[in-house]
């Protein structure tokens, strides 16, 4: 199972070679991959129906108990056949919509990162496990979203899914720590073997806030729905695949993975309940007021999403049912749809649906899938959407609280929905009228595929549901109950009161799609929404960052060195000044003097001087050699009391300061004091007192008796464990090789922050508006 | 500033530099050394180098932009920790050869370790002396 996850991530790396090598080809080339795994999936349908979860364990962070585990029951199935069969037909449809693109190798590397990264959080076994794939499907969503960087849109609109699902994210790595050292591990199956202990532990409340965070910010539940929109900026092959088929229904896939551990309380259910139901409304209802094709789909897949969380919040057997199916339903029929967005689009050159019509003549095809999926989702008969439906009205009548308000919400979302699956399934193609930029042909075949196949099984599925409804449906549902549950469905139930409801919704619903024009010209909710919706808070919040960050950096970074030397050196003796005197005191710190040998009083004596003509002399030169007098005195130091490596070391820097030095200074204009009295002063008190604070910090940390049993460790071991007598290098290659590995990619990070400081103002003479204001050239004087 | 005492000084000094920061990196495991203070005497050959020929002639005599070196040597230095992952050992787990040779001791990734760390310091003091030598 890691080799499944994995591949992605290896195919994702050697995806910009195959485009180049196969033009044309590669779409269907690199399909190939998710639909082999697609196949290795559908082969453990047999074991886990049969209610045998597969896991498998690597050790990764064992200190940590994080390891790389995967667990694989009915519920990630089911997971994991969505994202490798959509994904195959999303990376075949991929290569013709963006036919041509200079970068679609890039595209599937975002592409196929994001299939592996969805995988792993949907088969992982350990919470943080999942919590890594988790954020690195926010990633991979930040770069798709943002693919077309050059346009502003794409780039605000990718960091503001990055913005929203990541502060979720933060919430929800702190539940779930929390959640595994309360419940005792941090894996899965451990958990779900603890049942609904927890909830009677004090910090049940935190925990589940903070996961209905992250659960909530990433499904796009309200009042953090506004980014899903938002997202529609990417290319419509991710819109189809994470934006509605997969990665936003991570969030729905954690309530369920955890419902059998948090689920049925009354937090759970009211919170989880009523920001399901508000978000179904919310979407439904505001995507009638929208005209860009994949706008409204964006705002019925938020709806959607809140019908999802809502069946889970009701936490009974039928619930999680409808939940399962819908999820499955859902996934078909929005991603046909999104996808025949897209071939829209490409063939017409528009989205909006006020211009879009008769295309049913040119694009039959599409016109069949699109219908198809349409009907699923208006929930008509023989679709799958239909059972769905049906199915869902069920368990929001059986609802164990509020069970009528439920079921109203319900109702009057899909009436909104059956309005908006009649804009994208009828009007696009039956329309009278249309005004098109372009001449529309059938899409090619590459993207007739995806919809075709996805409505089709809608279709397939509606027709003989059993196929599915005793292997995959029970399963997910097994797991999400935590016990064995069969599910059986039907096409047809009868005349009965769910009946009744779903033709009352197809006949109001025929009622809001003949009136749509008139809603969408009055359209006063879409303004509101607008202009106080959370979309103007996220901007609003977003704008007072940014200003206070100019507002600090002006304070603190104004371009000018000496102001960055004087606050570093300021906060510095500030803090540590201050710390000093409240806990340590200054006593002890009239060093004893006795001890000290001449030799060592001879170098001591050479520092000091060679400190005071740096201060004093009047070229840049000899002060730089003073200074690396007081450099070499102190290596010499080092060599006296046995440290030869940091001898070493400082012989060599001190060497390189001083060419680095010599390079600058040989540059700069001729020396001349600019600075006013007051000014040197003022600079002579602060270089005092920092010396003065390292000074007592030296000889408070060395008064301390050494209590470490760190010293005597490493030299025991340095040669019997880790084969090297120097033990200095030893630390840093072997015990603390970590260490070094942080402090070296520092050094790199450094160094191309000096490279692009120069190069850029080297290459650029027109771009000096940034360059430091010229006092800087008075940096030698204060030194 | 073409200096006649410095170029020839270097003439003689640069391979006698190299030479040592070599044989520094690699009794580094027993003796003081390593590939921290290795790396910085190649950077200070190549200063010098610079300041007497030039940095054109200093870069065409290192053969590859000291920026590659960088990557190369974080690349190195995750990579010897990444060696003992495959192995089904935690991330860093030093790992032996049998093998042992004279000076340099045992094999074993925590060389493979220090070379990138070498190669790392190398790189970043060559870009920033380059750089700015170039300005």
């Amino acid at each position: 199972m890691v080799v499944a996850v994995l591949s992605g991530f290896l195919l994702a790396i050697t995806a910009p070679g195959v485009v180049r090598l196969t033009r044309g080809a590669s779409g269907w080339l690199l399909a190939l991959l998710p639909a082999a795994l697609t196949v290795y999936f559908v082969h453990y349908l047999e074991p886990v129906t049969a209610g045998r979860a597969v896991a498998v364990s690597y050790p990764w962070a064992p200190d940590l108990g994080v390891s790389l585990s995967f667990y694989l029951d009915g519920l990630s199935l089911l997971f994991a056949l969505l994202i490798c069969g959509i994904g195959a037909l999303v990376v075949v449809y991929a290569d013709r919509y963006l036919h041509g693109h200079p970068h679609l190798g890039r595209f599937y590397v975002y592409l196929l990162a994001f299939m592996a990264s969805m995988l792993g959080l949907v088969l992982a076994g350990n919470v943080l496990t999942m919590f890594i794939f988790w954020e690195l499907t926010s990633l991979t969503s930040f770069l798709l979203i943002g693919f077309e960087h050059e346009r502003e849109a794409a780039r605000a609109a990718a960091l503001q899914a990055l913005l929203v699902t990541g502060a979720g994210g933060l919430a929800l790595l702190a539940g779930l720590v929390l959640l595994g050292q309360v419940g005792g591990s941090m894996e899965f199956p451990a958990l779900l073997n603890g049942g609904r202990a927890i909830q009677s532990h004090s910090l049940y409340l935190p925990i589940l806030l903070l996961i209905l965070a992250g659960a909530f910010t990433k499904s796009a539940q309200f009042p953090f729905h506004f980014w899903l929109p938002g997202a529609m900026e990417a290319p419509t092959p991710v819109s189809a695949y994470l934006h509605s088929a997969t990665m936003v229904k991570a969030g729905v896939y954690l309530l369920a993975r955890l419902s059998p551990i948090l689920g049925g309380s009354d937090a759970w259910h009211y919170m989880v309940v009523g920001v399901g139901a508000a978000t179904m409304l919310l979407g439904a209802l505001v995507a009638l007021w929208q005209r860009d094709l994949k706008r409204i789909l964006a705002y019925s897949t938020v709806s959607a999403l809140g019908a999802l969380v809502l069946l889970l919040g009701l936490d009974t057997v039928l619930s999680v049912k409808a939940a399962m199916l819908f999820l499955l339903a859902h996934a078909l029929y929005k991603g046909a749809l999104f996808l025949v967005a897209g071939a829209v689009d490409h063939e017409t050159g528009t989205r909006d649906v006020t211009r879009l019509g008769r295309l049913a003549r040119a694009m039959p095809l599409t016109a069949v899938a699109a219908g198809l999926a349409a009907l699923s989702m208006a929930g008509l008969p023989p679709m799958l959407g239909f059972i769905s439906k049906e199915l869902l009205y069920e368990a929001q009548l059986q609802a164990p609280r509020a069970a009528a308000l439920v079921t109203g919400a319900g109702v009057l979302a899909n009436v909104f929905l059956v309005a908006v699956a009649g804009t994208v399934g009828m009007s696009l193609f039956f329309r009278r009228r249309a005004d098109l930029p372009k001449t529309p042909h059938e899409a090619p075949p590459a993207m007739l595929l995806g919809p075709l196949l996805l409505a089709g099984m809608g279709l397939s599925w509606g027709l003989f549901p059993e196929v599915i409804a005793n292997s995959l449906l029970s399963a997910a549902v097994s797991a999400v109950r935590a016990e064995a549950t069969t599910v059986k469905l039907k096409l047809w139930h009868g005349v009965n009161p769910v009946f009744a409801l779903s033709v009352l919704t197809l006949a109001a619903g025929a009622g809001v799609y003949a009136a749509r024009g008139v809603i969408r010209r009055v359209g006063p909710l879409a303004d509101i929404v607008g202009r106080w919706g959370p979309q103007r808070w996220y901007t609003l919040l977003l704008a007072g960052l940014n200003g206070l960050a100019r507002a600090q950096t002006r304070l603190l970074q104004n371009g000018y060195l000496r102001v960055y030397l004087m606050v570093i050196i300021v906060t510095t003796v500030g803090l540590a000044g201050f710390a000093l005197l409240l806990w340590g005191g200054l006593s002890g710190l009239i060093g004893d003097l006795s001890d000290v040998r001449p030799n060592e009083g001879i170098i001591a004596g050479l520092i000091l001087a060679a400190a005071l003509m740096a201060v004093l002399t009047s070229s840049r030169l000899a002060a730089a050699a003073a200074l690396s007098i007081i450099g070499y005195g102190v290596a010499i130091i080092y060599m006296l009391f046995s440290a030869p490596d940091l001898a070493m070391t400082q012989f060599a820097v001190e060497t390189l300061t001083v060419i680095l030095f010599v390079l600058v200074v040989y540059r700069l204009p001729r020396f001349a004091p600019l600075s006013g009295r007051r000014a040197r002063v003022r600079d002579a008190l602060l270089a005092l007192l920092a010396g003065a604070l390292i000074t007592a910090l030296v000889l408070t940390a060395t008064a301390v008796p050494r209590q470490s049993h760190l010293a005597s460790y490493f030299v025991e071991n340095s040669w019997t464990r880790a084969h090297g007598r120097n033990v200095v290098n030893v630390i840093l290659v072997d015990f603390r090789a970590l260490d070094t590995l942080g402090e070296i990619t520092v050094l790199s990070v450094a160094a191309i922050g000096v490279y692009a400081l120069l190069r850029l103002r080297l290459e650029k003479p027109t771009g000096r508006e940034h360059s430091p204001p010229e006092g800087t050239c008075r940096l030698g004087e204060d030194v | 500033m073409f200096s006649l005492i410095l170029s020839t000084a270097v003439r003689y000094l640069f391979p006698l530099m190299m030479l040592f920061s070599v044989f520094i990196l690699l009794r580094g495991h027993n003796e003081p050394g390593g590939g921290f203070v290795g790396g910085l005497v190649v950077a200070a050959a190549f200063s010098f180098y610079a300041i007497a020929y030039g940095v054109p002639a200093a870069r065409r005599t290192l053969g590859v932009d000291p920026r590659v070196l960088i990557g190369v040597g974080l690349l190195m230095a995750v990579g010897s920790g990444l060696l003992s992952v495959l192995q089904g050992q935690p991330f860093m787990t030093g790992l032996w050869a049998g093998i042992a040779l004279p000076v340099l001791g045992k094999l074993g990734t925590p060389l493979l370790f220090d070379v990138g760390v070498y190669l790392v310091v190398i790189g970043v003091m060559l870009t920033i002396i380059f750089t700015l030598a170039e300005e």
